[in-house]
Protein backbone atom coordinates (compact mmCIF):
# COMPACT_ATOMS: atom_id res chain seq x y z
CA UNK A 1 0.00 0.00 0.00
CA UNK A 2 0.92 3.90 -0.73
CA UNK A 3 2.52 5.44 2.82
CA UNK A 4 2.46 9.02 2.34
CA UNK A 5 5.79 10.33 3.56
CA UNK A 6 5.84 13.71 2.44
CA UNK A 7 2.81 15.82 2.58
CA UNK A 8 3.01 19.46 1.62
CA UNK A 9 0.07 22.18 1.94
CA UNK A 10 -0.06 25.36 0.76
CA UNK A 11 3.30 26.59 1.23
CA UNK A 12 4.16 29.71 1.08
CA UNK A 13 7.37 31.89 1.58
CA UNK A 14 7.11 35.86 1.58
CA UNK A 15 10.31 37.81 1.65
CA UNK A 16 9.30 41.86 2.09
CA UNK A 17 6.60 41.96 -0.20
CA UNK A 18 7.81 39.25 -2.47
CA UNK A 19 6.17 35.85 -2.59
CA UNK A 20 8.84 33.56 -3.52
CA UNK A 21 6.84 30.63 -3.30
CA UNK A 22 3.59 30.76 -3.50
CA UNK A 23 0.75 27.38 -2.32
CA UNK A 24 2.59 25.00 -3.15
CA UNK A 25 0.71 21.63 -2.26
CA UNK A 26 1.78 17.73 -3.31
CA UNK A 27 1.69 14.45 -1.59
CA UNK A 28 5.26 12.29 -1.89
CA UNK A 29 4.34 8.32 -1.29
CA UNK A 30 7.12 5.81 0.09
CA UNK A 31 9.10 4.88 -2.84
CA UNK A 32 8.69 7.64 -5.44
CA UNK A 33 11.34 9.99 -6.68
CA UNK A 34 9.88 13.49 -7.61
CA UNK A 35 11.60 16.21 -9.81
CA UNK A 36 11.42 19.40 -9.43
CA UNK A 37 11.85 21.49 -11.89
CA UNK A 38 12.13 25.02 -13.01
CA UNK A 39 14.13 27.87 -14.39
CA UNK A 40 16.55 29.91 -11.93
CA UNK A 41 15.14 31.82 -9.19
CA UNK A 42 11.66 29.71 -9.60
CA UNK A 43 11.70 28.91 -6.18
CA UNK A 44 12.87 25.15 -6.17
CA UNK A 45 16.02 25.91 -3.22
CA UNK A 46 13.54 27.63 -1.24
CA UNK A 47 11.36 25.00 -1.16
CA UNK A 48 13.68 22.77 -0.34
CA UNK A 49 14.67 24.64 2.46
CA UNK A 50 11.43 24.67 3.68
CA UNK A 51 10.74 21.11 3.61
CA UNK A 52 14.21 20.56 5.48
CA UNK A 53 12.99 22.62 8.03
CA UNK A 54 16.63 25.39 7.48
CA UNK A 55 13.42 28.16 6.45
CA UNK A 56 10.29 29.03 8.26
CA UNK A 57 7.50 28.76 5.59
CA UNK A 58 5.41 32.16 6.07
CA UNK A 59 2.11 29.80 5.64
CA UNK A 60 1.13 26.42 5.04
CA UNK A 61 2.47 23.08 6.16
CA UNK A 62 5.04 20.11 5.34
CA UNK A 63 4.57 16.87 7.30
CA UNK A 64 7.48 14.21 7.02
CA UNK A 65 5.66 10.81 7.72
CA UNK A 66 2.67 12.83 9.61
CA UNK A 67 4.96 14.67 11.73
CA UNK A 68 5.28 18.83 11.23
CA UNK A 69 8.25 19.50 10.78
CA UNK A 70 7.47 23.45 12.35
CA UNK A 71 6.04 21.88 15.57
CA UNK A 72 7.92 18.83 15.91
CA UNK A 73 11.43 19.99 13.92
CA UNK A 74 14.00 17.18 15.65
CA UNK A 75 11.46 14.28 14.81
CA UNK A 76 11.16 15.27 11.47
CA UNK A 77 14.91 16.13 10.65
CA UNK A 78 15.70 12.64 11.72
CA UNK A 79 13.61 11.07 8.89
CA UNK A 80 15.05 13.61 6.13
CA UNK A 81 18.38 13.55 4.43
CA UNK A 82 19.28 17.04 2.61
CA UNK A 83 21.89 17.27 -0.01
CA UNK A 84 21.95 21.47 -0.22
CA UNK A 85 22.77 23.80 -3.54
CA UNK A 86 26.45 24.13 -2.27
CA UNK A 87 27.43 20.65 -0.45
CA UNK A 88 28.31 21.50 2.85
CA UNK A 89 31.67 19.79 4.11
CA UNK A 90 34.14 20.82 6.85
CA UNK A 91 37.03 21.23 4.72
CA UNK A 92 39.53 20.00 7.19
CA UNK A 93 37.98 17.00 7.93
CA UNK A 94 38.44 13.75 6.23
CA UNK A 95 36.04 12.12 3.98
CA UNK A 96 35.67 9.24 7.16
CA UNK A 97 35.96 11.86 9.73
CA UNK A 98 32.73 13.87 7.82
CA UNK A 99 30.35 11.17 6.95
CA UNK A 100 31.38 9.22 10.77
CA UNK A 101 30.27 13.22 12.09
CA UNK A 102 26.85 13.11 9.34
CA UNK A 103 25.98 9.70 11.16
CA UNK A 104 26.29 10.56 14.94
CA UNK A 105 24.35 13.63 13.93
CA UNK A 106 21.52 12.83 12.97
CA UNK A 107 21.39 9.59 15.90
CA UNK A 108 23.09 6.41 14.10
CA UNK A 109 24.27 4.20 17.69
CA UNK A 110 27.52 4.56 18.21
CA UNK A 111 28.25 0.80 17.20
CA UNK A 112 26.77 1.44 13.67
CA UNK A 113 28.40 4.24 12.42
CA UNK A 114 31.53 2.12 11.03
CA UNK A 115 29.42 0.30 8.97
CA UNK A 116 26.97 3.30 8.02
CA UNK A 117 30.33 4.99 6.63
CA UNK A 118 31.56 2.00 4.57
CA UNK A 119 27.82 1.32 3.25
CA UNK A 120 27.18 4.99 1.90
CA UNK A 121 30.95 5.22 0.53
CA UNK A 122 30.50 2.34 -1.48
CA UNK A 123 27.05 3.48 -2.46
CA UNK A 124 28.59 6.59 -3.95
CA UNK A 125 31.69 5.39 -4.48
CA UNK A 126 33.67 6.67 -2.33
CA UNK A 127 35.32 3.86 -1.04
CA UNK A 128 39.16 4.80 -2.07
CA UNK A 129 38.67 8.30 -0.94
CA UNK A 130 38.44 7.86 2.91
CA UNK A 131 41.51 9.30 3.86
CA UNK A 132 41.07 12.13 1.97
CA UNK A 133 40.21 15.76 3.25
CA UNK A 134 37.36 17.37 1.80
CA UNK A 135 39.24 20.42 1.17
CA UNK A 136 41.35 18.58 -1.83
CA UNK A 137 38.46 16.68 -3.73
CA UNK A 138 37.42 17.31 -7.25
CA UNK A 139 34.00 19.23 -7.47
CA UNK A 140 32.37 15.92 -8.26
CA UNK A 141 33.96 14.04 -5.58
CA UNK A 142 32.14 16.95 -2.95
CA UNK A 143 29.17 16.80 -4.59
CA UNK A 144 29.27 12.89 -3.85
CA UNK A 145 30.32 13.48 -0.04
CA UNK A 146 27.39 15.54 0.08
CA UNK A 147 25.04 13.02 -1.50
CA UNK A 148 27.04 10.39 0.59
CA UNK A 149 26.14 12.52 4.06
CA UNK A 150 22.39 13.01 3.16
CA UNK A 151 21.79 8.87 2.68
CA UNK A 152 24.00 7.73 5.88
CA UNK A 153 21.45 7.54 8.10
CA UNK A 154 18.84 5.70 6.04
CA UNK A 155 16.10 8.49 5.84
CA UNK A 156 12.90 8.28 4.65
CA UNK A 157 13.05 11.19 2.42
CA UNK A 158 16.38 12.14 0.67
CA UNK A 159 16.21 16.09 -0.39
CA UNK A 160 18.68 16.47 -3.21
CA UNK A 161 18.68 20.00 -4.78
CA UNK A 162 20.79 19.57 -8.10
CA UNK A 163 22.73 16.38 -7.59
CA UNK A 164 24.76 16.33 -10.59
CA UNK A 165 26.01 19.69 -10.53
CA UNK A 166 29.66 19.95 -11.30
CA UNK A 167 29.72 15.98 -12.15
CA UNK A 168 31.21 14.53 -15.49
CA UNK A 169 28.97 12.19 -17.52
CA UNK A 170 30.21 8.96 -16.24
CA UNK A 171 29.50 10.46 -12.53
CA UNK A 172 26.26 11.62 -13.52
CA UNK A 173 24.95 8.39 -15.19
CA UNK A 174 26.21 6.53 -11.53
CA UNK A 175 24.44 8.81 -9.69
CA UNK A 176 21.38 8.87 -11.41
CA UNK A 177 21.41 4.93 -11.50
CA UNK A 178 22.21 5.77 -7.23
CA UNK A 179 18.91 7.66 -7.41
CA UNK A 180 16.76 5.21 -9.31
CA UNK A 181 18.12 2.80 -6.86
CA UNK A 182 17.55 5.22 -3.25
CA UNK A 183 13.72 5.50 -4.80
CA UNK A 184 13.48 2.04 -4.38
CA UNK A 185 13.30 2.24 -0.47
CA UNK A 186 13.09 5.72 0.24
CA UNK A 187 11.54 8.71 -1.15
CA UNK A 188 12.97 11.23 -3.19
CA UNK A 189 13.15 14.72 -3.92
CA UNK A 190 15.33 16.11 -6.46
CA UNK A 191 15.60 20.06 -7.94
CA UNK A 192 16.86 20.22 -11.31
CA UNK A 193 16.55 22.15 -14.37
CA UNK A 194 18.40 19.43 -16.57
CA UNK A 195 15.02 18.26 -18.51
CA UNK A 196 16.14 14.95 -19.50
CA UNK A 197 17.67 14.12 -15.91
CA UNK A 198 13.87 13.99 -14.63
CA UNK A 199 12.73 11.85 -17.32
CA UNK A 200 15.50 9.80 -16.53
CA UNK A 201 14.90 9.03 -13.08
CA UNK A 202 11.61 10.44 -11.82
CA UNK A 203 8.08 8.87 -11.15
CA UNK A 204 6.43 12.60 -10.47
CA UNK A 205 7.44 15.80 -12.15
CA UNK A 206 6.75 18.44 -10.53
CA UNK A 207 7.68 21.81 -13.19
CA UNK A 208 7.58 25.14 -10.58
CA UNK A 209 7.40 28.61 -11.54
CA UNK A 210 7.46 32.03 -10.44
CA UNK A 211 6.38 30.37 -6.77
CA UNK A 212 3.72 28.52 -8.14
CA UNK A 213 3.40 24.87 -9.50
CA UNK A 214 2.69 25.41 -12.85
CA UNK A 215 2.70 21.21 -13.46
CA UNK A 216 2.16 18.05 -11.31
CA UNK A 217 1.98 15.33 -12.05
CA UNK A 218 3.62 11.68 -13.78
CA UNK A 219 6.37 11.52 -16.15
CA UNK A 220 3.76 9.58 -18.55
CA UNK A 221 1.98 12.74 -18.46
CA UNK A 222 4.37 15.17 -19.47
CA UNK A 223 5.75 13.00 -22.04
CA UNK A 224 2.08 11.94 -23.18
CA UNK A 225 2.27 15.87 -24.02
CA UNK A 226 5.00 15.46 -26.13
CA UNK A 227 3.80 13.32 -28.10
CA UNK A 228 3.25 14.68 -31.34
CA UNK A 229 0.74 15.00 -34.30
CA UNK A 230 3.14 15.59 -36.87
CA UNK A 231 5.70 13.45 -39.00
CA UNK A 232 8.37 15.15 -40.31
CA UNK A 233 9.26 13.73 -43.52
CA UNK A 234 12.50 14.51 -46.12
CA UNK A 235 12.18 13.21 -50.17
CA UNK A 236 14.45 13.74 -52.71
CA UNK A 237 11.90 13.62 -54.97
CA UNK A 238 8.60 14.97 -53.75
CA UNK A 239 5.14 13.99 -55.55
CA UNK A 240 2.89 16.29 -55.53
CA UNK A 241 1.62 17.80 -52.05
CA UNK A 242 -2.08 16.22 -53.18
CA UNK A 243 -0.34 12.55 -53.15
CA UNK A 244 0.82 13.22 -49.63
CA UNK A 245 -2.54 14.66 -48.40
CA UNK A 246 -4.40 12.32 -49.59
CA UNK A 247 -2.75 9.33 -48.00
CA UNK A 248 -4.79 7.80 -45.12
CA UNK A 249 -4.37 9.56 -41.69
CA UNK A 250 -2.96 12.57 -42.99
CA UNK A 251 -4.85 15.91 -42.36
CA UNK A 252 -2.82 18.37 -43.65
CA UNK A 253 0.46 18.83 -45.41
CA UNK A 254 3.11 21.85 -44.95
CA UNK A 255 6.75 22.22 -46.20
CA UNK A 256 9.52 22.99 -43.61
CA UNK A 257 12.77 23.91 -45.72
CA UNK A 258 14.18 20.90 -47.50
CA UNK A 259 11.20 18.24 -45.39
CA UNK A 260 7.59 18.16 -45.65
CA UNK A 261 5.59 18.45 -42.50
CA UNK A 262 2.37 16.25 -42.30
CA UNK A 263 -0.13 16.87 -39.97
CA UNK A 264 -1.91 14.00 -38.63
CA UNK A 265 -5.59 13.46 -37.29
CA UNK A 266 -4.49 11.41 -34.29
CA UNK A 267 -1.06 11.28 -32.31
CA UNK A 268 -1.13 7.75 -31.61
CA UNK A 269 -1.79 7.27 -35.91
CA UNK A 270 2.17 8.16 -36.28
CA UNK A 271 3.41 4.58 -36.64
CA UNK A 272 0.66 3.79 -39.29
CA UNK A 273 1.00 6.89 -41.48
CA UNK A 274 4.98 6.53 -41.63
CA UNK A 275 4.67 2.81 -42.40
CA UNK A 276 2.06 3.98 -45.25
CA UNK A 277 4.46 6.17 -46.75
CA UNK A 278 8.09 4.46 -46.67
CA UNK A 279 5.53 2.03 -48.91
CA UNK A 280 4.21 4.80 -51.33
CA UNK A 281 7.40 6.39 -51.00
CA UNK A 282 9.23 3.01 -52.22
CA UNK A 283 6.31 2.23 -54.91
CA UNK A 284 6.67 6.02 -56.34
CA UNK A 285 10.51 6.56 -56.08
CA UNK A 286 10.24 9.88 -53.72
CA UNK A 287 13.60 8.84 -52.73
CA UNK A 288 12.97 9.08 -48.95
CA UNK A 289 15.56 9.64 -46.81
CA UNK A 290 14.23 10.70 -43.27
CA UNK A 291 11.09 10.44 -41.74
CA UNK A 292 10.38 10.86 -37.63
CA UNK A 293 7.74 12.47 -35.18
CA UNK A 294 8.17 16.13 -35.03
CA UNK A 295 7.95 15.74 -31.35
CA UNK A 296 8.61 19.01 -29.78
CA UNK A 297 11.41 18.76 -27.15
CA UNK A 298 11.24 18.22 -23.34
CA UNK A 299 12.42 22.37 -23.45
CA UNK A 300 9.69 23.30 -25.71
CA UNK A 301 6.79 21.64 -23.00
CA UNK A 302 8.83 23.42 -20.06
CA UNK A 303 8.95 26.73 -22.11
CA UNK A 304 4.87 26.43 -23.22
CA UNK A 305 4.07 25.69 -19.81
CA UNK A 306 6.37 28.46 -17.94
CA UNK A 307 5.12 30.90 -20.78
CA UNK A 308 1.15 29.42 -20.01
CA UNK A 309 1.56 31.03 -17.12
CA UNK A 310 2.93 34.24 -17.86
CA UNK A 311 -0.07 35.30 -20.03
CA UNK A 312 -2.65 34.73 -17.04
CA UNK B 1 23.78 16.01 25.95
CA UNK B 2 25.40 13.53 23.05
CA UNK B 3 24.65 15.69 20.25
CA UNK B 4 25.89 18.69 22.67
CA UNK B 5 29.28 16.10 22.85
CA UNK B 6 29.33 15.45 19.08
CA UNK B 7 29.20 19.10 18.40
CA UNK B 8 31.64 20.02 20.74
CA UNK B 9 33.79 16.90 19.08
CA UNK B 10 33.67 18.11 16.14
CA UNK B 11 34.88 21.57 16.99
CA UNK B 12 37.48 20.67 19.22
CA UNK B 13 38.74 18.49 16.05
CA UNK B 14 38.58 21.44 13.43
CA UNK B 15 40.31 23.33 16.60
CA UNK B 16 43.54 21.12 16.38
CA UNK B 17 43.43 20.20 12.65
CA UNK B 18 44.63 24.16 12.15
CA UNK B 19 47.89 25.28 13.50
CA UNK B 20 46.03 27.92 15.14
CA UNK B 21 45.06 26.02 18.42
CA UNK B 22 48.89 24.24 18.83
CA UNK B 23 50.66 28.02 18.31
CA UNK B 24 47.62 29.91 20.68
CA UNK B 25 48.38 26.58 23.04
CA UNK B 26 52.35 27.00 22.74
CA UNK B 27 52.78 30.76 22.60
CA UNK B 28 50.34 31.32 25.72
CA UNK B 29 52.73 28.63 27.59
CA UNK B 30 55.73 30.95 26.55
CA UNK B 31 54.59 33.85 27.36
CA UNK B 32 53.25 33.16 31.00
CA UNK B 33 56.11 30.63 31.50
CA UNK B 34 58.01 33.80 31.43
CA UNK B 35 56.09 35.96 33.61
CA UNK B 36 55.82 33.43 36.15
CA UNK B 37 59.66 32.73 36.33
CA UNK B 38 59.95 36.72 36.38
CA UNK B 39 56.95 36.76 39.31
CA UNK B 40 59.42 34.15 41.00
CA UNK B 41 62.64 36.26 40.56
CA UNK B 42 60.97 39.65 41.42
CA UNK B 43 59.46 37.73 45.01
CA UNK B 44 63.00 37.20 45.79
CA UNK B 45 64.21 40.15 45.40
CA UNK B 46 61.87 42.00 47.51
CA UNK B 47 61.65 39.86 50.04
CA UNK B 48 65.45 39.43 50.40
CA UNK B 49 65.59 43.59 51.44
CA UNK B 50 64.85 44.31 54.69
CA UNK B 51 61.23 44.11 55.28
CA UNK B 52 59.50 44.95 58.11
CA UNK B 53 57.47 41.46 59.21
CA UNK B 54 54.14 43.30 58.71
CA UNK B 55 54.59 44.01 55.36
CA UNK B 56 55.82 40.61 54.24
CA UNK B 57 53.44 38.49 51.90
CA UNK B 58 52.91 34.99 51.09
CA UNK B 59 54.71 33.62 47.80
CA UNK B 60 50.88 32.68 46.24
CA UNK B 61 49.51 36.20 47.17
CA UNK B 62 52.85 38.07 45.33
CA UNK B 63 53.17 36.19 42.62
CA UNK B 64 49.90 34.02 41.72
CA UNK B 65 46.88 37.07 41.02
CA UNK B 66 50.11 38.51 38.49
CA UNK B 67 50.22 35.75 36.67
CA UNK B 68 46.51 34.72 36.44
CA UNK B 69 46.02 38.46 35.86
CA UNK B 70 48.18 38.26 32.71
CA UNK B 71 46.52 35.27 31.69
CA UNK B 72 43.33 37.35 31.23
CA UNK B 73 44.60 40.18 29.33
CA UNK B 74 45.90 37.07 26.85
CA UNK B 75 43.22 35.46 26.73
CA UNK B 76 41.18 38.75 26.05
CA UNK B 77 43.46 38.97 22.50
CA UNK B 78 43.27 34.83 22.17
CA UNK B 79 39.62 34.32 22.41
CA UNK B 80 38.36 36.44 20.01
CA UNK B 81 40.74 35.01 17.65
CA UNK B 82 39.38 31.58 18.58
CA UNK B 83 35.73 32.60 18.32
CA UNK B 84 35.58 34.29 15.51
CA UNK B 85 35.43 30.82 13.26
CA UNK B 86 32.68 29.04 15.23
CA UNK B 87 29.55 30.39 13.28
CA UNK B 88 30.94 33.20 11.03
CA UNK B 89 32.81 30.89 8.65
CA UNK B 90 30.34 28.60 9.40
CA UNK B 91 27.69 30.76 7.53
CA UNK B 92 30.49 31.83 5.06
CA UNK B 93 31.28 27.99 3.43
CA UNK B 94 27.51 27.03 4.00
CA UNK B 95 28.12 24.27 6.53
CA UNK B 96 25.51 25.84 8.58
CA UNK B 97 22.75 23.89 6.72
CA UNK B 98 24.36 20.59 7.81
CA UNK B 99 23.62 21.61 11.41
CA UNK B 100 20.77 23.04 11.04
CA UNK B 101 18.99 19.86 8.30
CA UNK B 102 20.62 17.53 11.54
CA UNK B 103 17.60 16.48 14.09
CA UNK B 104 19.78 18.76 16.47
CA UNK B 105 17.90 21.93 18.21
CA UNK B 106 20.03 25.41 18.43
CA UNK B 107 20.90 25.20 21.25
CA UNK B 108 22.19 22.01 21.55
CA UNK B 109 24.48 23.36 18.35
CA UNK B 110 25.28 26.14 20.24
CA UNK B 111 26.08 24.52 23.69
CA UNK B 112 27.93 22.43 21.92
CA UNK B 113 30.47 25.19 20.38
CA UNK B 114 30.42 26.50 23.53
CA UNK B 115 31.30 22.93 25.22
CA UNK B 116 34.06 22.52 22.38
CA UNK B 117 35.78 25.62 22.49
CA UNK B 118 35.96 25.53 26.97
CA UNK B 119 37.76 22.27 26.84
CA UNK B 120 40.13 23.84 24.89
CA UNK B 121 40.26 26.84 27.13
CA UNK B 122 40.51 24.43 30.07
CA UNK B 123 43.35 22.67 28.75
CA UNK B 124 45.27 26.57 29.25
CA UNK B 125 44.12 27.24 32.31
CA UNK B 126 44.91 23.28 33.11
CA UNK B 127 48.13 23.96 32.26
CA UNK B 128 48.33 27.25 33.68
CA UNK B 129 47.68 26.28 36.91
CA UNK B 130 50.13 23.06 36.95
CA UNK B 131 52.79 25.71 36.33
CA UNK B 132 51.29 27.46 39.60
CA UNK B 133 51.11 24.20 41.47
CA UNK B 134 54.33 23.02 40.61
CA UNK B 135 55.67 25.73 43.24
CA UNK B 136 54.15 23.45 45.46
CA UNK B 137 57.29 21.47 45.64
CA UNK B 138 59.82 24.54 46.73
CA UNK B 139 57.04 26.13 49.05
CA UNK B 140 54.14 25.98 51.17
CA UNK B 141 51.36 27.13 48.36
CA UNK B 142 48.30 28.67 49.52
CA UNK B 143 46.48 25.96 47.10
CA UNK B 144 42.87 27.21 47.83
CA UNK B 145 43.99 30.69 46.79
CA UNK B 146 45.55 29.54 43.41
CA UNK B 147 42.62 27.58 42.88
CA UNK B 148 40.10 30.60 43.14
CA UNK B 149 42.18 32.29 40.59
CA UNK B 150 42.22 29.57 38.43
CA UNK B 151 38.00 29.48 38.18
CA UNK B 152 38.20 33.13 37.89
CA UNK B 153 40.35 32.75 35.11
CA UNK B 154 38.24 30.00 33.28
CA UNK B 155 35.24 32.15 34.15
CA UNK B 156 36.49 35.25 32.88
CA UNK B 157 37.47 33.17 29.87
CA UNK B 158 34.33 31.65 29.45
CA UNK B 159 32.70 34.71 29.45
CA UNK B 160 34.71 35.81 26.36
CA UNK B 161 33.35 33.22 24.51
CA UNK B 162 30.10 33.16 25.13
CA UNK B 163 30.19 36.94 23.83
CA UNK B 164 32.65 36.17 21.09
CA UNK B 165 30.43 33.23 19.60
CA UNK B 166 27.46 35.95 19.63
CA UNK B 167 29.45 38.08 17.74
CA UNK B 168 30.54 35.05 15.33
CA UNK B 169 27.13 34.55 14.61
CA UNK B 170 26.47 38.34 13.70
CA UNK B 171 28.55 38.57 11.03
CA UNK B 172 29.63 36.25 7.67
CA UNK B 173 33.54 37.73 8.28
CA UNK B 174 35.11 35.72 10.87
CA UNK B 175 37.62 39.10 10.94
CA UNK B 176 34.73 41.41 12.12
CA UNK B 177 33.73 39.10 14.43
CA UNK B 178 37.04 39.34 16.15
CA UNK B 179 37.75 42.28 16.03
CA UNK B 180 33.72 43.25 17.02
CA UNK B 181 34.42 40.61 20.54
CA UNK B 182 37.81 41.76 21.06
CA UNK B 183 36.65 45.65 21.50
CA UNK B 184 32.90 44.85 23.28
CA UNK B 185 35.50 42.80 25.27
CA UNK B 186 37.86 45.23 26.27
CA UNK B 187 34.72 47.96 26.65
CA UNK B 188 33.75 45.62 29.11
CA UNK B 189 37.04 45.20 31.01
CA UNK B 190 37.45 48.75 31.55
CA UNK B 191 34.55 49.95 31.93
CA UNK B 192 34.79 50.84 35.70
CA UNK B 193 37.66 53.19 35.30
CA UNK B 194 34.99 55.76 33.28
CA UNK B 195 32.51 55.69 35.96
CA UNK B 196 33.47 58.92 38.14
CA UNK B 197 31.42 57.82 41.01
CA UNK B 198 32.48 54.34 42.99
CA UNK B 199 29.12 53.46 43.10
CA UNK B 200 27.72 53.70 39.80
CA UNK B 201 26.38 50.67 38.51
CA UNK B 202 29.00 50.79 35.62
CA UNK B 203 30.78 49.35 37.73
CA UNK B 204 28.59 46.40 38.30
CA UNK B 205 28.94 45.42 34.47
CA UNK B 206 32.66 45.68 34.54
CA UNK B 207 34.17 41.72 34.37
CA UNK B 208 37.67 43.08 35.90
CA UNK B 209 35.47 43.95 39.42
CA UNK B 210 34.03 40.61 39.31
CA UNK B 211 37.33 38.91 38.38
CA UNK B 212 39.30 40.71 41.18
CA UNK B 213 37.39 39.18 44.38
CA UNK B 214 38.30 35.50 43.15
CA UNK B 215 41.92 36.82 42.38
CA UNK B 216 42.58 38.10 45.63
CA UNK B 217 40.92 34.20 47.17
CA UNK B 218 37.52 35.65 47.61
CA UNK B 219 34.81 33.60 46.48
CA UNK B 220 31.26 35.22 46.46
CA UNK B 221 28.83 34.11 45.21
CA UNK B 222 27.12 37.41 43.48
CA UNK B 223 30.33 37.19 41.31
CA UNK B 224 30.33 33.89 40.18
CA UNK B 225 26.04 34.77 39.49
CA UNK B 226 27.37 37.43 37.69
CA UNK B 227 29.48 34.86 35.10
CA UNK B 228 27.10 32.34 34.74
CA UNK B 229 24.58 35.25 33.79
CA UNK B 230 26.44 36.74 31.53
CA UNK B 231 27.09 33.39 29.81
CA UNK B 232 24.17 32.89 29.42
CA UNK B 233 23.09 35.62 28.46
CA UNK B 234 25.37 35.91 24.79
CA UNK B 235 24.31 31.86 24.36
CA UNK B 236 20.67 32.69 24.50
CA UNK B 237 21.01 35.97 22.11
CA UNK B 238 23.51 33.29 20.10
CA UNK B 239 20.57 30.96 19.30
CA UNK B 240 17.92 33.39 19.38
CA UNK B 241 20.15 35.03 16.34
CA UNK B 242 20.62 31.56 14.99
CA UNK B 243 16.64 31.19 15.03
CA UNK B 244 15.92 35.25 13.03
CA UNK B 245 18.39 32.54 10.23
CA UNK B 246 15.70 29.66 10.07
CA UNK B 247 12.45 32.25 10.07
CA UNK B 248 13.54 35.36 8.17
CA UNK B 249 16.03 33.39 5.65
Amino acid sequence: MDTVTVEVRDLTRVYGSNAVVRDVSFNLNKGEVLGFLGPNGAGKSTTMKMLTGNLAPTAGSVKICGIDIVDNPKEAKALIGYLPETPPLYKELTVDEMLALAARMHGVARGNVKRAVAHAKERTGLTEMGKRLCENLSTGYQQRVGIAQAIIHNPMVVVLDEPTRGLDPIQIRDIRALIKELGGEHSVILSTHILPEVEMVCDHVQIIHQGQLVFSGEIDELRHSRKSDTLLVGLRRPPAGEVLAALSGVVAVETAGDLVRLKLAEADAAGAVAESIVQAAVAGDWALYHVAPDAPSLEDVFLQLTQLEEAV
Amino acid sequence: MKMILTVAGKELRSLFASPMAWVILAMLQLLLGLFFANGVDRYFEAMQGAMPPEQRMGFTAFVVPQVFGVAVLVLLTAVPLLTMRLIAEERKSQTLVFLFSAPVSLFEIVLGKFVGLMAFISVVVVLLLAMALSMNAATDLDVAHVLTNALGLWLMAASFSALGIFMSSLTQQPIIAAIISFIALLGLIIIDSFAADPESPLNYLSLMRHFEPLSSGMLNTSDIAYFVLFIATFLVLTVRRLDADRLRG
